[in-house]
This record gives structure tokens, sequence and C-alpha cells, in this order.
């Protein structure tokens, strides 16, 4: 009896899945290697797919904070999407601090919450909350399913929405029951969003317009900003900047994206920034920026900012960006990369004239401006000076590892005195300024890059909010160095309650400290004291050694509690208006 | 300046939700809000009036195109329009004032849709402006009851906002 192939023989032949198989085979598309997660009821379906597959490394975390954290720094430093994995109710809730904060950087992520079965949803069930409602605001985009056919097509378009335009971190929401029904899986090979299309490529007209400018300027600065990185134009910038020979100051989330070694880099600029980084960015007439956003740490007072008259040029990929807190005369709306090399390209076709004996009159009072020393700190031999541990590290490291943060003083010291020549090599919460987020952002990157030096700067206050990490570290084998610059307070508070509070030291004080070489010892790592200036370069060449390069070293830094960050523009004050310390 | 916003997006739900959020978490006012679905049942039509200088009215522009779920959006200040909006209002309709409320409702080219003793309830179309006029024109105790659905705007002639 013959059997003519019909269309329901197909269908009957051609497997089916359930809706957690078909996720992970959606990750298994998009090339995912490590999912950061924790389980939980909603999502034992996809963990259970995930138990049964060998594609992509699952990390255990303590906190599901930790998770998103990691997935973050894991995108900061390669550039692909970081994914995270939580559960429903609490996994969500904990997650949304992780999530704000690559929102606040945007840094491309998929977060995969799991949710009550949908006849459950409204119900106030075991677990249960408004997931999609709760992130609206601070993801760029999120997705309840409702229905098995719509996973594949959801995961492409959380793909693509995370990783184009403006990066950002999506989520998409998935109920119990939806991962439990079958169904046949196909992953899209295209994709058309009517509602969403970035423009890339700069209008070539407002480039000639912008290069015109600079070329013609007397005093021209640039400055560069997160878009850089996360554009991956630090070449074409580079390419730029020195053919024309232009000034830069980039900003606490674009450093590395020039290197920050080069004579043409003022170093950052902003709330603590650079003396002649400032003076430089106050006193330009022509202004390019690049990736950056005009925030409020960096320009300081924005009337002040504005009551010097200059021209400026905006390059972003967000027009929303553009004459948001400053009106800007030349907008370019284009993907960073694409725009500054129709720049380079223009430059090579015109050889524009500059404006020379202006620029070098200009560079020299740059010049004058560096030569004053405000970033200059003085060394005692009974303290220890955290802005020495940090000098230290970038010698012992030769200035070549991933540097993660968390937030405080500490942070600016690492941005000031650990230039950065490479990009996604600096790796700190920016936009939100989330404490706890140095160890687990360490783990990412060290995850990512297995053979690299990574080191966590932290403090005090900052390590003990993600501290259960240190057992994720241990499970993974992961060699991050912890460098806590440990000053019994909360260092920038306390800084503010100094200048601003009369020393009214509320609640900034770090009380019943643990003993923390105990605490890293107990999680079965090495721990290190340090209380003498003089065993700092030993002890951090000591934790960077060939004898310890296997082994998570924590060291506790006893350091100066006096001291304070500097520069600093104070709050409503301009850029020029900096307290430099050395007012004598 | 007070401008009417017409915002074309996909009709999914939370659509809105993410609309009102928005304005809501950057401190934008909502004068009023209206929206349905149009003649493509994947799409709606959504009408915002709000209020602010050039810079705000621009950054609310941009702030809404930023948004996944919207596909277009269109300032119907920026050239000739029309604005509509429809208003139910219930009066004191007793005796001595049943002619006058009548009266003042031809004027103003409304119509009585319902008729009860002591009350009427008018239906009344027209700018905001117009709708607001006709509540001046009355006593305050004279009105029971006002529904208003918000401006809605259409371009004129050429002016079309569409796919």
């Amino acid at each position: 009896m013959t059997q003519a192939s019909t269309p329901t023989d197909k269908q009957e032949t051609t497997p089916q899945f359930t809706g957690a198989e078909i996720l992970i085979k959606c990750l298994h598309e998009e090339k995912v290697e490590f999912v950061f997660g924790y389980p939980g009821g909603a999502v034992l379906n996809i963990y259970d797919a995930i138990y049964q597959q060998d594609k992509f490394k699952h990390i255990l975390v303590r906190h599901e904070q930790a998770a998103l954290h990691a997935a973050d720094a894991y995108s900061r430093s390669t550039g692909k999407v970081g994914i995270a994995l939580v559960t429903s109710g609490p996994g969500a809730t904990n997650a949304v601090t992780g999530i704000a904060t690559a929102y606040m950087d945007s840094i491309p992520m998929v977060v995969i919450s799991g949710q009550v079965p949908t006849h459950a949803i409204g119900e106030d069930a075991f677990q249960e909350c408004d997931t999609v409602g709760i992130t609206r605001p601070c993801v760029k985009h999120n997705f309840l399913i409702k229905d098995i056919n719509d996973i594949a097509p959801v995961m492409k378009k959380a793909f693509h929405v995370a990783a184009t335009g403006r990066p950002g971190p999506v989520l998409v929401d998935i109920p119990k029951d939806i991962t439990a029904t079958l169904e046949h899986f196909e992953y899209p090979k295209t994709l058309e969003m009517r509602s969403y299309n970035p423009i890339t490529k700069g209008h070539s007209g407002q480039i000639k317009k912008a290069l015109k400018l600079l070329a013609e300027a007397k005093r021209p600065m640039v400055y560069t900003g997160g878009g850089v990185v996360l554009g991956n134009a630090s070449d074409e910038l580079t390419q730029f900047l020195q053919s024309l020979g232009l000034p830069t100051t980039s900003t606490l989330m674009g450093l590395g994206g020039y290197p920050a070694t080069d004579k043409q880099s003022l170093g950052m600029l902003g709330m603590h920034g650079t003396y002649e980084a400032n003076m430089a960015m106050q006193e330009c007439d022509v202004l390019l920026a690049v990736g950056a956003r005009f925030d409020d740490r960096v320009i300081g007072n924005p009337e002040h900012f504005l009551s010097r008259p200059r021209t400026i040029i905006h390059i972003d990929i967000d027009p929303s960006s553009i004459s948001k807190r400053v009106k800007i005369d030349v907008p370019i709306v284009g993907d960073v990369k694409s725009v500054l090399t129709d720049l380079n390209d223009l430059i090579k076709a015109e050889k524009p004239q500059q404006n020379t004996d202006a620029l070098a009159e200009w560079m020299q009072q740059i010049e004058a401006w560096r030569a004053k020393k405000f970033s200059e700190f003085e060394l005692d031999d009974k303290l220890i000076k955290p802005q020495q541990v940090i000098k230290t590290l970038h010698e012992v490291t030769k200035g070549d590892a991933f540097i993660t943060s968390d937030v405080g003083q500490h942070q600016m010291w690492a941005a000031q005195y650990y230039p950065f020549d490479k990009p996604r090599r600096w790796i700190n919460s920016g936009g939100l300024g989330t404490m706890g987020v140095g160890l687990p952002y360490a783990m990412g990157a060290q995850l990512a890059h297995p053979d690299a030096q990574v080191a966590c700067i932290t403090g005090e206050a900052s390590i003990q909010m993600c501290i259960q990490e240190l057992s994720t570290c241990q499970q993974f084998n992961l060699p991050i160095k912890v460098i806590t610059l440990n000053n019994r307070y909360m260092g920038m508070v306390r800084q503010w309650q100094e200048f601003f509070y009369e020393n009214r030291y509320s609640e900034s004080y770090m009380d019943a400290l643990p003993d923390f070489v105990k605490l890293a010892e107990a999680y079965g790592h090495v721990g290190m004291r340090i209380t003498d200036p003089a065993d700092v370069e030993g002890a951090l060449k000591e934790a960077f050694s060939p004898k310890l390069k296997d082994r998570l070293v924590f060291m506790d830094f006893i350091t100066d509690q006096s001291e304070n960050v500097f520069p600093m523009v104070p709050n409503g004050k301009g850029l020029s208006e900096m307290i430099t310390g050395k007012e004598s | 300046m007070r401008h009417i916003i017409s915002i074309l997006m996909e009709n999914e739900p939370g659509a809105l939700s993410r609309v009102a959020g928005l304005f809501s978490a950057r401190g934008y006012n909502i004068e009023s809000l209206t929206v349905a679905a149009t003649e493509d049942d994947t799409l709606s039509r959504m009408t915002i009036v709000t209020d602010g200088n050039d810079a705000v009215i621009e950054q609310i522009i941009k702030q809404l195109n930023k948004l996944i779920d919207v596909v277009k959006v269109l300032d119907l200040n920026d050239g000739k329009h029309i604005e509509r909006e429809l208003m139910l209002i219930k009066v004191k309709a007793s005796s001595a004032h049943r002619d006058e409320m009548k009266r003042m409702c031809d004027i103003f080219r409304g119509r009585i849709i319902d008729v009860a003793d002591n009350s009427f309830t008018i239906e009344l179309t027209g700018s905001s402006n117009k709708l607001d006029a006709f509540i001046e024109s009355l006593d305050n105790t004279a009105i029971l009851e006002t529904v208003r659905t918000g401006a809605s705007g259409i371009g004129r002639g050429d002016r079309i906002l569409k796919l």
C-alpha cells in the first residue's frame, strides 16, 4: 500500500517541544554562552530543560541581584548581550536593581523571568507580582508571553531590541504553564518591526558642517562618553582625534574609549574630573560631544555651563538625548562608529585647513592648566593613601586588567588614578550608582575572560551588599582580586557631610565590621590585611603573582579616613568653580 | 503652549500604560487622553493634550518615538488641524428653567438626548473651547454632572497620519 506524503503526515513527524525547551533552543540560536540565574517554582520547567542541554553554562549566584549584575558585566566586557534568568515574585523584584542599573547605562541584556500560570495571573497567586508593570519604567522594552507560539518571535525581538539602536535591558515574562505545553519549534530567520527602526547613518550635510566648525575653531574640544564604548568606536575615535590633533576628555562611562596615557587626553571631566578637563570644557569655543549625554555629574550648573558662548555639535544614536539638557547647534543622529567613519573619510578626502596658530595657543593654555598638578596627592609613612593603592595596582597590572568598581570615593579614585587605554576594561555603575555591583561585575568579567587579570576595587561598605557572592566565586573558581579601600566610613557620604553638613556624620560610619580576612578564608579564599603603606606594593605583587593566580584574594587595605576626592565641582556650581583641595 | 499630539501605536495590551507611565515618570502634563482602535485593528490611535514650551514638547515627541510600541507620532499643532471633543452634560431642568436650558442647548448646537422631570442630558461636540464656554455660560448650580472625552484631532486635507 503506497502512502502519499501529505501535509498532515509531515506535521506529525516534526517533533514537538515544551515551551521551556523552545526557550532554551532560542538561546542556542542566539549563541548564548552563559546564563546567570537562580531557580524557583515558576522556572522549574526551564531549569529542567537547562539541565538536559550543554550548549551554554548556567552560573548559579546566591542572590538574583548578583545574577543581573554579573550578566551586565559579561555584556560590558564583551559587547555581547547578557542573559539572566530569575523566578517569579521575589526573584523578579530582587532583579529590579540590576535591571535599573543596566538601563541607566544602556547595557544590552535579555532578562527572563518566570511568572505564575496564565490562569492564575491577577489572582494574587503564590509568588506572583506584576513584573511587566514593575519593570516598565526601567527596561528598554518588556514582553509577557501569553501563547507558546509567541516564544520564538518574542525572543528574536528581545535580542534585536536589546542589542540595536541605543542598547538596553529587555525583559521577557513567561508563565509556568506555557513552559509545559507542547509545540513545534521554528526560529524566525528574519525580523521586521514597523515601530522600531533606529537610525544608524548620520546626515552627510550635518557631518560636513561639523567638520568645518571643528577645523575653523580656535579652541576646539572633544567630549566622549559611554556611547563610544557601546558603539565599539574606539578605533574610529582614535583615528579622528589624531588626524586633527584635538584635545579630548571622557566621562566616567567612556574611560578607555581613547587611550588615557596619550597626551591629547585630558582625563575624566565632571564633578570629580581633572582640573584641565573641566577648564578646557568650560573655555572651549567649539565642542564636539560623541556618545555622551550632558549628564548633571558632567556639566555642573547648566546656566553656568551655557554662560560661555560655544557652538555644540552632538553625535548620538538616541535622538531624545540631543537637546535634552543643553541646546545643541549641530545635531547628528546616528551610530557613533558609522558617523566617525564618515568624518574620517571626509577628513582624508578634503584635508581641511585647521586654525593651527590658535590651536597651538589653546594647547599651550591646556598645558598650563595641567601644570598646576591638582591631581597629585601626598604620601604618608603611617597611613595608607587610597590613591596610592590604585596607582600601585595600575603598575602591578601594567594598566591592562579588567577593573570593576563599586560606588563612592573608591570609584572616583579608581577612575582618576587607573588610566585606561582600552575600552571595556573599566566596568562600573555610572548612571544609577548602585552599591554592591563590584563583586558580581568582577564575576561576569572573569567568566567572559578566563585568562585575564580581574580586580574589583571596592569599599568596606559596598562590598558587604553582595558579599554572599564570594560563594559563587568559589564554586566557579574565579580568581578575582578584591581590593577593599577600608576607611571605616561610607566615604562619599562622609565627604559631603564634611563639606556641606558641617561634619555631622549621620549614619555614614561603618560599625561592627567583620574580620574580612577570616570571612574570605571562611569562603575558601585567601585573605590579606594591609595597614602599613610600605607593604602596599608587596601585597599587590603577591596577590597578582603566579602563586596566587588561581585564587581569589581579598585584600583589606586600612586607609586614611580623612582623605577626600578632589577636584570637586560642588552641587549648583559651574565646571570652572572646582574645589581643588589645594587652596591655601 | 497647549499641544495636541496624535500617536499611532501597536494595539497591544500595556501600550496605554507605557505612554501614561512615560508622562508621569518624566513629569509631563496630561490634560486629556483618548485612545481607540483604528480601521486597522493592529493599530491604536491615541490623542494626548499636553502643555509645555517648545523644548518640553520636543522632548515629549522624542520620548514617545523612543517607545518600542509607538509607530508614528504627529504634533497636530505643526499644521492646520481640526479638533473635536464630546461632552455629555446633565443639567437641572425643572419647570422654570426648562425653556432657558433648551435655548442654551440650541445656541450651542447641542442635542438633548435624555429627558426627565427635573433634568436634561445634553450631548455637545466641538472644540474644547466651545465646551468650556458652554459650561461657563451656565449657572454653577444648574450643572448636575459632566463627562468629557478629551480632545481628538485630525490634520486638514493632505495631512494624514498613517503607516
